[in-house]
């Protein structure tokens, strides 16, 4: 999606605010929001399920723009929520449970938090289990197509038709581009590969011949030079 | 696309956040109900700086009506993010690698295998890639699209990370960037920016400050900026010189 949270070389977004600050969570229900995401895991389906990135993208972009990343993500969650049918419109609403359901059993308890936190759980989409081909060897130019799909593509816009060179090969991930609704495509593993780009060939003459960038494409999103 | 009712019959964004705000005013405050209606019709989208607090709150409460949530377990992973998972993590991996070079060399070699040694992994650092900064190469982290971060060893990302005018600038103009927060460098040292747009995180190794040689782990782990690990600045000598 050519949407407003693809904002690679854009001008004129505002001052960076730096601080110092290093805890996590400035406001109470920042914190709060963030759990509450954890704790309510086990209840959503893990089958169609729009990506969450979709979502997020979907925030409209006056709002997305003044929307702080928590406010974002607790606008993302609870739309999850409603569109799973874990809570109902009127539910939200009315800050009520619907009259006559039945009561559920919360699926994580404080004493199971530690030991999610603790143990080292893998959410990787790393697809070792299958045996794809690569396209393309460390040290070879390779393109990034110009693709404009309307779902979530993380082919960022300032990459797309420019040529960079595969620095490394990653394996075999899912991918996680999306049809134009947000759901997943079909099964269809690639490689990952560290793409170099130069500075100049993404900004021109005026950047540093020095610098660079490094971006991880799926197979799909680059082409053969 | 059709604009702002989401394909596959989903709800509209605009009804869902009215919803969404009319239920949080409803459990603040029972009586202005009406009130709080009529100004979510006046605006697409109702959000003021009291009104995230409310609507989490709400939504905390009907899940806890629903049975499905638990609010000590709520505290706890609060606790976890505020007190377990955090840059210190980080920053200990990045002194065990200045004092021990057969570790730097692992680390360097495979970020997560390294990480796991000090009982570090987890969601976000399955494929850590870990970037040494030196005199001449200077690494430097982004997300331009999200806000893709390494949490085991840094925990959640600073609000600058996450902010439009990080993402949008530093994959164009770094040095500037750079600079705003502090940092120049000279003309012939090399910026590489590394935009993580899919599954692998990065860590940037700082250099070690000089005057340091005496120092033990836990007091060169103490140095080491979040930000330093991100590549927005240098660890800088201590103060006091390196006397242990």
């Amino acid at each position: 999606m050519n949407g407003i949270h693809d904002v690679g070389g854009m001008h004129n977004m505002g001052r960076i605010v730096h601080d110092g600050i290093e805890m996590p969570f400035r406001e109470r229900w920042e914190g709060r929001s963030r759990a509450l995401g954890q704790v309510m895991r086990p209840f959503r389906p893990e089958k169609r399920r729009k990506n969450f990135r979709y979502l997020y993208e979907m925030v409209p972009p006056l709002d997305y723009l003044r929307m702080s990343y928590y406010e974002k993500l607790f606008d993302v969650f609870v739309q999850g929520l409603i569109e799973d049918r874990t809570i109902t419109q009127a539910e939200l609403a009315s800050g009520r449970p619907a009259r006559g359901l039945q009561r559920e059993t919360p699926r994580i308890t404080p004493a199971m938090v530690v030991q999610r936190f603790s143990n080292t759980k893998s959410t990787s989409l790393r697809r070792d289990d299958v045996q794809v081909s690569a396209g393309f060897v460390a040290g070879q130019p390779v393109r990034a197509r110009n693709i404009n799909p309307v779902g979530h593509t993380r082919l960022p816009r300032y990459l797309r038709g420019r040529i960079g060179v595969i620095a490394r090969d990653h394996g075999v991930f899912d991918f996680q581009d999306t049809d134009s609704q947000g759901y997943a495509l079909a099964d269809d593993p690639q490689h990952v590969y560290t793409v170099r780009f130069e500075a100049r060939e993404l900004w021109g003459a005026d950047a540093s011949s020095r610098d660079c960038v490094h971006a991880e494409l799926w197979e799909k999103h680059l082409e053969r030079v | 696309m059709t604009e702002s009712k989401p394909p596959g019959g989903g709800i509209g964004r605009r009804e869902f956040l009215s919803g969404a705000a009319v239920g949080a005013a409803a459990v603040a405050v029972p009586a202005a109900g009406a009130q709080a209606q009529s100004h979510a019709k006046d605006h697409d989208h109702v959000v003021s700086a009291s009104d995230p607090a409310q609507r989490v709150k709400a939504l905390e409460s009907l899940l806890i009506e629903k049975g499905m949530v638990d609010p000590a377990a709520v505290d706890a992973v609060v606790d976890a993010y505020e007190r377990n998972i955090g840059p210190r993590n980080g920053a200990k991996v990045v002194a065990r690698a200045w004092r021990d070079p057969a570790y730097r060399q692992r680390l360097l070699a495979d970020g997560t295998a390294a990480i796991a040694e000090l009982g570090y992994g987890g969601s976000q650092a399955e494929h850590l890639v870990v970037l040494e900064n030196t005199p001449l190469l200077h690494n430097l982290v982004v997300c331009t699209l999200c806000s893709c971060y390494p949490w085991p060893v840094l925990g959640l990302p600073p609000k600058w990370y996450t902010s439009t005018p990080y993402r949008s600038r530093v994959v164009i103009s770094p040095r500037d960037v750079l600079r705003e927060f502090g940092l120049e460098l000279s003309a012939d040292v090399e910026i590489r920016v590394w935009d993580s747009t899919a599954d692998i995180r990065y860590l940037v190794l700082p250099e070690r400050p000089p005057g340091t040689d005496n120092l033990s782990e836990e007091r060169l782990a103490a140095l080491v900026t979040r930000d330093s690990m991100v590549g927005t600045a240098k660890v800088s000598a201590p103060a006091t010189g390196g006397a242990a």
